[in-house]
């Protein structure tokens, strides 16, 4: 059993199947991050690449400690400037990286489909690490298997994703995937942040987070881009947190034992109250602990290891 | 030199649509009519099964000269455009400087008299440096031989100053083109935005941003009583607009490109920057408008916005390619493909190409009458072709049409009664 692709770049094109095998692979992987030597030698002799164009600490440290854990050998290469300010391409810049043989490139970069260019010129393996507001396949995933890990199937589970959607590639993956997988989808936000046409997805488009809440089993909360104020998508943060910050009392219209995610950092006192961020319901720390599973998961698989 | 074209079906639109000779002599059409004789010394050129047209007038190129000669020169543009068989060309100010004194208008004029081959007219800037602030010199641009005014690509944002450019305008009888565009509803936008901008989580541009400036426009138009041409509409509220603005009367005139009837946005879908272009490639609903706006005359002119640009420019990650594609060596067979959808007929198409935008912005030019000049396009219109963009004569090879199979292809050009494209000779030596 293996992927049987290259790169990994968007959740569009992965079956059902080959999500349930990214998560089970993930299932294996959890158990290395518990023990005392959290080192399994399943991609010794392999390199990857961490190739972040834009600034992250949470998702680059998950991707290097998940291809450590797996003993490969790990290269963290953050270009200060954008390729352009320097005068080299992207395209140019992979392919010096791939010329020192690298088997993975883990990209993040501002640009929705720098992923995709990337690997049409490369040999090596990409993984889209977050490409613009387009997609960022491994944080969806990792939500996904915190999901399943708290006995939750997805067909038919009714899932809130709440902020600004139309610069999220968080929410465009999570929509692509959940509503593969059978969920009922919600986007709640002021039409401001909803992207044309959504709907055309299969999601339900909410306007009022009270209405968009009821009955849910899972909460997904965005990080509100607080740079965005001037750009006229909300007034003010005060009316933002007002209208669309997730509160103890709104996190009862759910059902109950429903619970709460975001892909971090958070705000708190902005999207997410912080009595909400730090509850019983609250996974958060769970996501970021999935993560480096799910991400040796998908490092093994994509290897070629699988 | 003395030139009889022999055994073609001519279309002069409007004038003459059958089987007839042409006889050209010191560089003007000196008669077209049945069984010419050919007078002594006569080149003759047998052109039976091929249609005799009028040469295409595009009113929208870039050719990038002075500026950017590593994407085009005037030499390499109309080099391109007598390919294509197009034998005037009105190239766009967006050079570097930008074509707002005469200075730079004269300087295109001769760069295009050395390479002899599209005639070609420089269209000068509205404001200095397209800045949208301050009115260029509109009157010794004209005299220095600019034909239309436009700030292409940097629409005049300030409705005041495109007020006063339209009004100043009329002293001199110049058309003002718009590119019409609300920089603040597209800002940073690549595509249309719509369903495919939403799952390539593309920043995207509405059509409202084209709308919103046609509208303004065709309102500026009838304040001021100045000739407006809208180049490159490209959706269906643009269609409607000056659909409305014609049956007032206005004096409005409209392009729109053969990649805008030919292609939606659901090219975009892998990030091709080939399908990059501004204004973007929108929805079937907006490519069924522009044909219906083709064809009930609303649309006057098939132009091709020819923006050359280099490989490792389009190479780019899709937000930081450049907008744009190569147009003049594909437009005929993208037009002639409306004829045979029945969009058009022959003669309205030839009319689109030739004739129509020769009278838009009053050029000497666009007819096979006695006395005009004797530029023509000599066409096969049933000769197959594959796309091979290695083969343009354009410098640049930003084209989505690479590999298309498509009909119809110029096989002689003449300009000013000399043959200056020949495609079975230029493919022997190619």
């Amino acid at each position: 059993m293996g992927l049987k692709r290259k790169d990994l770049l968007s959740l569009t094109n992965l079956s059902a199947d080959d999500i349930t095998l990214i998560l089970e692979t993930a299932d294996s992987f959890k158990e290395v991050s518990g023990r005392e030597i959290k080192k399994v030698p399943a991609l010794r002799g392999k390199t990857v690449v961490n190739l972040f164009f834009e600034p992250s600490t949470r998702t680059r440290t998950s991707f290097e400690l998940a291809a450590k854990r797996l003993s490969a050998d790990v290269i963290n290469f953050s270009p200060s400037s954008s390729s352009v300010v320097k005068g080299e391409t992207l395209l140019d810049t992979a392919r010096n990286i791939e010329a020192m043989q690298a088997d993975i490139i883990v990209l993040r970069h501002s640009s929705a489909g720098a992923a995709e260019t990337l690997a049409r010129g490369v040999k090596s393996s990409v993984i889209n690490a977050g490409d613009g507001w387009h997609e960022h396949p491994t944080q969806a995933l990792l939500d996904l298997y915190t999901i399943r890990s708290r006995q939750m199937g997805f067909a038919g589970l009714r899932v809130a994703i709440v902020g600004d959607v139309a610069h999220s590639r968080v929410a465009r993956s999570n929509i692509f995937a959940l509503t593969k997988l059978g969920a009922e989808v919600r986007v709640v936000g002021p039409p401001t942040m909803i992207p044309l046409q959504i709907s055309q997805l299969g999601v339900q488009v909410y306007h009022n987070l009270d209405e968009a809440l009821r009955g849910v089993n899972v909460i997904m909360m965005l990080r509100l881009q607080l740079e965005r104020q001037g750009r006229a998508l909300f007034p003010t943060i005060r009316e933002y947190a007002r209208h669309y910050g997730l509160t103890g009392e709104r996190v009862k219209l759910a059902e109950p034992g429903a619970i709460v995610m975001h892909p971090g950092p958070i705000n708190r006192g902005v999207e997410i109250a912080p009595d909400v961020a730090d509850s019983l319901s609250s996974v958060i720390l769970d996501q970021v602990a999935n993560g480096v599973a799910v991400r040796m998961g998908i490092l093994y698989l994509m290897s070629g290891a699988g | 030199m003395t030139l009889l074209i022999q055994g073609g079906h001519v279309i002069d639109p409007g004038r003459v649509n059958g089987v007839a000779d042409v006889l050209i002599e010191n560089g003007t059409i000196s008669a077209v009519g049945p069984a010419l004789k050919a007078p002594a010394g006569a080149t003759v050129i047998q052109a039976k099964g091929q249609l005799v047209l009028p040469g295409f007038v595009d009113l929208h190129v870039h050719f990038r000269e002075p500026g950017f000669e590593y994407k085009e020169t005037i030499q390499s543009g109309t080099a391109a455009a007598v390919a294509g068989g197009f034998t005037t060309v009105c190239a766009m100010p967006n050079t570097n400087p930008v074509n707002d004194n005469q200075a730079v208008t004269e300087f295109m004029l001769e760069r295009a008299k050395a390479a002899g081959n599209a005639h070609l007219y420089p269209i000068g800037a509205i404001t200095k440096k397209s800045e949208g602030k301050e009115l260029a010199e509109i009157g010794d641009l004209r005299r220095a031989g600019c034909v239309a005014i436009s700030d292409d690509g940097k629409p005049v944002m300030n409705s005041l100053v495109m007020r006063r450019a339209m009004e100043y305008a009329r002293a001199f009888d110049v058309p003002v083109v718009d590119h019409c565009e609300d920089l603040h509803l597209s800002e940073g936008g690549c595509m249309n935005e719509g369903l495919v901008s939403t799952e390539l989580g593309l920043p995207g541009i509405p059509s409202a941003a084209e709308d919103v400036m046609v509208a303004r426009n065709v309102s500026l138009a009838e304040l001021t009583g100045a000739r407006l041409h809208l180049a490159h509409i490209s959706t269906a509220g643009s269609v409607r607009m000056v659909r409305e603005a014609k049956a007032r009367g206005l004096k409005v005139t409209a392009e729109a490109c053969p990649h805008h009837f030919t292609l939606t946005e659901e090219l975009t879908r892998g990030y091709n920057t080939h399908a990059k272009m501004n204004p973007p490639l929108r929805t079937m609903q907006d490519v069924q408008a522009i044909k219906e706006g083709l064809r009930d005359g609303t649309i006057d002119v098939i132009a091709t916005d020819h923006a050359p640009h280099a490989t490792q420019e389009k190479q780019q990650e899709f937000t930081e390619a450049p907008f744009g594609i190569v147009g003049l060596e594909t437009a005929l067979s993208l037009t002639l493909a409306l004829v045979d959808e029945g969009v058009l007929t022959l003669e309205s198409a030839i009319d689109k190409l030739a004739t129509a935008p020769a009278k838009a912005f009053s050029l000497n030019a666009g007819t096979l009458a006695v006395g005009a000049p004797a530029d023509v396009a000599i066409v096969d219109p049933n000769r197959e072709w594959q796309v091979d963009p290695s083969r343009f004569r354009s410098k640049s090879r930003n084209t989505p049409f690479a590999g298309w199979k498509v009909r119809g292809r110029v096989t002689t050009t003449i300009v000013s009664g000399r043959v200056v494209f020949e495609l079975d000779r230029s493919e022997r030596q190619a």
